[in-house]
C-alpha cells in the first residue's frame, strides 16, 4: 500500500531531524510532484538505530525555481513516504 | 607502494573499520576482500559505455535497458556489480538532458562507471549540481542550448543511474566496439555530451 501515486503533489517535511536522516536539506519544506513509486525499502533514520522498518519510496521531482527561488532545471530525489506529507 | 599506503592514517581507519565490521558479524574478510578485488578488477566505464553502444546499435535493447536497468546490465555480464541497487538509466534526447549527483554523500553504480571521479565526491559538485547545473556544465566545456531541459537526479545507496548519451553522428557506419569508445566517464555522469 502506497500513500502517494504518480502525479500526486507532495510536501517535503521541514523538522530537522537529531540523527541521520536522507531527506536533503535543500528539499525539506517544498512542493514537488511524484514521479514514480521507487519501492519498499528501510528507513534509514531508524536503520541506523538497528531498528528495521521499511515503507515505499518516491521519486519526487522539484522545479528549482520551487527549491531556490529560481532556475529552470528540475531535480529528482528519492523520499521516504514518513518524510512526505500531502500538498494542497 | 603498499608499504607506505599501509601507513596512511586514512587506511588504518579503513582497517579498524573492517575489524568492526568483522567483529559484530556483519561482513568477514573474504566477502571484503571478494568486494575489492571485484572493484579493482571490473569496475570500469568501459561497461557502461559498452551498455550505451549496444543501446545505440539495438533498439530493443535500449528498451529493456530503459525498463529494467539491472536486467540488461546482467544480459551483457554486468549483472553481479549491479546488484543491491535499483539501476535506473536516463536516456538523454535534443529537449532534455539528464546529470546525476549524489548530494549526500557520492553513490553511483561503480561497476559501470568505474570508481568516482574525485571531482564526483567534492562538496563543490554536490552542492552546485542540483542548484545551478548549466553553470556546472559549462565549467566541463560543454554548453547546452537554452532549449534544452536538465534533469538532474539525487542518487543513494538505493537508486544509482547512468545516463545514455545522445547517439553519435554516424552510428549507422560503426560497429558496437567503435561506438563505445565515444562514450565517457563523464558522459555517462551527464557531464559530456557523450
Amino acid at each position: 500500500m502506497t500513500k502517494f501515486a504518480a502525479g500526486a503533489r507532495v510536501r517535503a517535511r521541514s523538522a530537522d531531524p537529531d540523527g541521520h536522516t536522507r531527506l536533503p536539506r535543500y528539499a525539506r519544506g517544498h512542493v514537488g510532484e511524484v514521479v514514480e513509486v521507487r519501492a519498499t525499502w528501510q528507513v534509514p533514520d531508524d536503520a541506523v538505530r538497528g531498528v528495521l522498518r521499511a515503507e515505499p519510496v518516491y521519486a519526487v521531482r522539484f522545479p528549482a525555481a520551487e527549491l531556490w527561488g529560481s532556475g529552470s532545471h528540475t531535480v529528482i530525489v528519492d523520499i521516504w513516504e514518513s518524510y512526505l506529507e500531502e500538498a494542497p | 607502494m603498499s608499504g607506505e599506503h599501509g601507513e596512511l592514517p586514512v587506511a588504518a581507519r579503513v582497517r579498524r573499520l573492517e575489524e568492526r565490521l568483522i567483529a559484530a558479524g556483519l561482513a568477514t574478510d573474504a566477502e571484503l576482500d571478494d568486494i575489492l578485488e571485484r572493484v579493482f578488477t571490473s569496475a570500469s566505464p568501459v561497461n557502461g559505455a559498452r551498455m550505451v553502444a549496444r543501446a545505440w546499435k539495438d533498439p530493443g535493447y535500449r528498451d529493456r535497458l530503459l525498463a529494467d536497468g539491472n536486467a540488461a546490465a546482467a544480459e551483457l555480464g554486468f549483472g553481479a556489480g549491479a546488484r543491491g541497487y535499483l539501476l535506473k538509466v536516463l536516456e538523454n534526447t535534443p529537449a532534455v538532458h539528464n546529470m546525476i549527483v549524489c548530494t549526500l554523500c557520492s553513490c553511483y553504480p561503480t561497476a559501470l562507471l568505474g570508481p568516482s571521479p574525485s571531482w564526483y565526491k567534492s562538496f563543490a559538485y554536490r552542492s552546485r549540481a542540483v542548484r545551478e547545473p548549466r553553470a556546472v556544465l559549462a565549467e566541463f566545456g560543454f554548453e547546452l542550448p537554452d532549449t534544452t531541459e536538465i534533469r538532474v537526479w539525487d542518487a543513494n545507496s538505493e537508486s544509482r543511474y547512468l545516463v545514455l548519451p545522445l547517439r553519435a553522428e554516424g552510428a549507422d557506419a560503426m560497429d558496437e566496439s567503435e561506438l563505445a569508445s565515444l562514450v565517457t566517464r563523464n558522459g555517462l555522469i551527464g557531464t559530456a555530451i557523450r
